[in-house]
């Protein structure tokens, strides 16, 4: 059985909404104290990357409940301009915003599972699993 | 939204009590530079004990209003990091190294005596 839920990232505050879901699936999980903040942390960092990156995009949450294991996917897509080089982004301390760079490779060492799509002109979707341990 | 700046003797206080987003970030930001600026205090102490979780942007606008104040003249002592605040921040490869951080508030209040040398 799995649920997902969305949140459309258009404008700034959409950042507090996507991290409340995150909060709010991540106990609905079971996940402890310290899992829920990673994923509501790797989720925050998945908005603000649209909404600095893209404009507009999506992030789903969805719980996953298999017979021997449980988690939750997380899912950002957008229609934006799509990454040149994944290589750079996925670098510590890379950014054209100013920011920290610590989004994207933060985002795979918060996670257990992590996959970059992307196309130039096209968007991008990023979809990142945790499991319950 | 606005965060509180308290006044307590000659020192300024910052408990951070709701959600942090991006524009409460940046006002805050400006909004203790002003109240240093105004008070002529020499310690602050942010008490992140509510705080659940800091991202990237957060922990960039706390590192740098903690430079800024150091700038002005002022030491900023953050308290009460939660257990997973600082896991997650390591994660993410944010050390902030240069903060001076303490336990809690009253362990808060002893260091920013101890930066100062009062």
């Amino acid at each position: 059985m799995t649920s997902q839920s969305c949140v459309s990232i258009r404008k700034e505050l959409d950042i507090v909404g996507a991290r409340q879901l995150g909060r709010d699936i991540t106990k609905e999980v079971g996940f402890g104290l310290v899992d829920q903040a990673r994923v509501t942390t790797a989720i925050s960092e998945l908005a603000r990357n649209i909404y600095l990156y893209a404009d507009e995009g999506e992030i789903c949450c969805e719980a996953l409940d298999y017979t021997n294991k449980k988690g939750i996917r997380i899912t950002a897509s957008d229609q934006g301009k799509g990454i040149e080089d994944v290589a750079k982004v996925m670098q510590d301390g890379y950014s054209t915003s100013g920011g920290l760079g610590a989004g994207l490779p933060g985002v795979k060492r918060l996670m257990d599972e992590f996959d970059l799509q992307t196309e130039v002109g096209k968007g991008s979707v990023i979809s990142a699993v945790k499991w319950l341990r | 939204m606005r965060i509180p700046i308290l006044k307590l003797q000659h020192y300024l206080l910052v408990s951070i009590q709701t959600e942090i987003d991006d524009n409460t970030a940046i006002q805050f930001q400006e909004d203790l530079l002003s109240k240093i600026h105004e008070s002529g205090t020499s310690g602050v102490v942010i008490d992140l004990t509510s705080v659940d979780i800091i991202d990237s942007y957060i922990a960039k606008v706390l590192g740098d209003v903690v430079t800024m104040s150091d700038l002005m003249g002022a030491k900023v002592v953050l308290t009460g990091i939660q257990p997973a605040v600082a896991m997650t921040l390591i994660d993410l490869g944010i050390h902030l190294s240069n903060v001076p951080t303490a336990l809690d508030l009253e362990q808060g209040l002893i260091k920013l005596r101890q930066e100062l040398g009062e």
